[in-house]
C-alpha cells in the first residue's frame, strides 16, 4: 500500500498543475491516469491545435502546453501511474483507500479528482453480443500479436491504428479490413501499402460496410457485415479487432458516493471539496455556479484544493502563504538559489 | 430563430426554438434534451453529439467541413445521413429541422 499526502486522479493539465501546487507547499503526491501518456484531452484530442487563452502564453499547442507543464514539474519527484484506472475509493477512518484496476493501492487523507470528462476508454462495437467475446476473440488494443498467427483476423476502422495493424498482421494472418466509407484517415504511405496488399491478395478490403451481427458459441466463428444498401456478407473469422478511437467515460467515479449532475461533480468554491470530506474535484469534472470548462479555471481550482489538502495531511502544522519570488523555503523546494 | 425537433431513440419528440448562431448541439444541451453528450463541448473531437438528419434536410444544411467525416468514423452506428450536431449552426433557414438522436453515443 502506497502512503501519500494526496492522490491525483487524472494527468490532464489540471492534475499536472495541481501536483505542482501540492509539491510547492511541501506535500507528497502521486498521479494515476488511464491513458498511456500524460496530458489528458490536450494530448489525446488536440496535440497539434493551437490554444490562445492560456494566461501569459499567447499561443501554444496541446502538446506544447503538456510539455511545459511536465517541465514545470521537473524540480519535483512525482510518481505517475499510467495505463491504470482508479476503480475504487473507500473510507478508512481519516484516510481514503484508493485502488486501481491494476491492484495498486494507496492510503491517503486527500483524493483529488482531476478526471476531465472521464477516463479515456476504447470505443466498442455497437453489437451487444460482442461483450462476451471481449478479450478472447474480440479486441480493441493488441498486447500479444502472436495469438493471431495463421488465423483469420477481421479488422474494423479507417484510421492509423486499423491500417497499421492490417499491414503488420497480414504478414502471418489472413486479414479482412472493413471500413464504413471509401476514404481512410491514415497516413498516405500506409493507405498505399494497404492497397498494394489488397492487390497481392493478402488483405480483403470491404469499404462501405459495417458490422451487422456476430456468430459463435465459445469462440467467434463468423461476422455478418452490411453495406449502406443493405447488402450482407458473412465472413468466417477467428478474431475481430475494432479501432474506433477513444471515448471519455465517467465510469467508476459515479460509484464513490459523490453528488453528480450531468457527468460533473458538485464542489464548493473555497476548497473544491465534494460532499465527501477529503475528496476534491478540479478541472472539467467539477461543477459550481459559473464554472467555465477552461484550462485556466482548472489551474485556479487545483491551487485552492492543494491548500485544503494541507490541513488534512499536516493537521498539526499551519499553512503559510508565500511567494515563489521571495520565499527561501519555496526556492529550496524548487531547487533554485536564493539571493 | 428556428424551431428544431429532436427525436430521441424512444421516439419522444422535443421541439424547441433555438437562437440563430447556436449549434444544434447547444440547442439540445441547453434544453436538457437527452442523448447528446457533447463531451468535447463542440470541439469536433469526440463524436458524442452524433445525430441523423432527416433526408429532406440533409442537403439543405451546410456541408461537412474537413475532419467531420473522420470523426463520424468513430461515432456509434454512423449512417449516410449522420452529422455532428455541434457542426450544424442554426439560422432562419433551418426552421423546421428534424434530427434523430441515436440510441447511444458510444
Ligand atoms: C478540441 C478541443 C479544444 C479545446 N481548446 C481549448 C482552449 O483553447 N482553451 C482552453 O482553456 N480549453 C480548451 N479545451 C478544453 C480543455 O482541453 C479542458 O478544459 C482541459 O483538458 C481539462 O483538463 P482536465 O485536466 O480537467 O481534464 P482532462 O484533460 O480531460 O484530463 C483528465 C484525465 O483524467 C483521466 N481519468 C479520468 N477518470 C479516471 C480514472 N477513474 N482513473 C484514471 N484516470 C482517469 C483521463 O484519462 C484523462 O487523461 C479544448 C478541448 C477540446 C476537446
Ligand atoms: S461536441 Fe464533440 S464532436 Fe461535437
Amino acid at each position: 500500500m502506497i502512503k501519500t499526502d494526496a492522490l491525483i486522479i487524472g494527468a490532464g493539465p489540471t492534475g499536472l498543475f495541481t501536483a505542482h501546487q501540492l509539491k510547492l507547499i511541501g506535500l507528497e503526491c502521486e498521479i494515476v491516469d488511464n491513458l498511456d501518456k500524460i496530458g489528458g484531452q490536450c494530448i489525446e484530442l488536440y496535440p497539434d491545435k493551437p490554444i490562445y487563452d492560456i494566461p501569459a502564453v499567447p499561443e501554444c499547442t496541446g502538446e506544447e502546453l503538456t510539455n511545459n507543464l511536465i517541465n514545470q514539474l521537473k524540480p519535483f519527484d512525482i510518481k505517475f501511474h499510467l495505463n491504470e484506472r482508479v476503480d475504487e475509493v473507500k473510507k478508512d477512518n481519516d484516510n481514503w483507500i484508493v485502488k486501481t484496476n491494476n491492484n495498486t493501492t494507496f492510503l491517503t487523507p486527500n483524493v483529488i479528482i482531476a478526471g476531465g470528462v472521464g477516463s479515456f476508454e476504447p470505443r466498442k462495437f455497437p453489437i451487444k453480443d460482442c461483450e462476451k467475446f471481449e478479450n478472447k476473440s474480440i479486441f480493441y488494443s493488441i498486447r500479444n500479436k502472436k495469438i493471431f498467427e495463421n488465423k483469420t483476423v477481421t479488422i474494423f476502422g479507417g484510421g492509423d491504428s486499423a491500417l497499421d495493424w492490417a499491414v503488420e498482421l497480414s504478414k502471418n494472418s489472413k486479414i479482412n479490413l472493413i471500413h464504413r466509407r471509401e476514404e481512410f484517415r491514415a497516413a498516405q504511405a500506409t493507405v498505399d501499402k494497404v492497397y498494394e496488399l489488397v492487390k497481392e491478395g493478402k488483405i480483403s478490403l470491404f469499404t462501405r460496410y459495417q458490422m451487422a451481427s456476430i456468430k459463435g458459441e465459445n469462440t467467434l466463428e463468423s461476422i455478418d457485415i452490411k453495406s449502406d444498401d443493405k447488402n450482407v456478407k458473412t465472413l468466417k473469422t477467428d478474431y475481430a479487432l475494432g479501432f474506433f478511437g477513444l471515448i471519455m467515460q465517467l465510469g467508476p467515479i459515479a460509484n464513490w458516493g459523490l453528488n453528480i449532475d450531468k457527468k460533473t461533480v458538485e464542489v464548493d468554491t473555497e476548497k473544491f471539496e465534494t460532499n465527501q470530506k477529503g475528496i476534491y474535484a478540479v478541472g472539467d469534472i467539477c461543477n459550481y455556479p459559473g464554472k467555465l470548462k477552461l484550462i485556466l479555471s482548472g489551474f485556479h481550482e487545483g491551487a485552492l484544493a492543494a491548500r485544503a489538502c494541507f490541513k488534512l495531511a499536516r493537521p498539526n502544522e499551519k499553512y503559510r502563504f508565500e511567494f515563489t519570488t521571495s520565499s527561501k523555503t519555496l526556492k529550496d523546494r524548487l531547487g533554485v538559489k536564493s539571493d | 430563430m428556428a424551431k428544431i425537433t429532436y427525436i430521441t431513440h424512444d421516439n419522444q419528440n422535443h421541439t424547441i426554438e433555438v437562437q440563430n448562431g447556436l449549434s444544434v448541439m447547444e440547442g439540445a444541451v441547453q434544453n436538457d434534451i437527452p442523448g447528446i453528450d457533447a463531451d468535447c463541448g463542440g470541439g469536433m473531437a469526440c463524436a458524442t453529439c452524433h445525430v441523423y438528419v432527416k433526408e429532406e434536410w440533409f442537403d439543405k444544411i451546410s456541408a461537412k467541413e474537413d475532419g467531420e467525416e473522420d470523426m463520424l468514423d468513430m461515432a456509434f452506428e454512423p449512417k449516410k445521413n449522420s452529422r455532428l450536431s455541434c457542426q450544424i449552426i442554426v439560422s432562419d433557414e433551418l426552421d423546421g429541422l428534424i434530427v434523430n438522436i441515436p440510441s447511444k453515443q458510444g
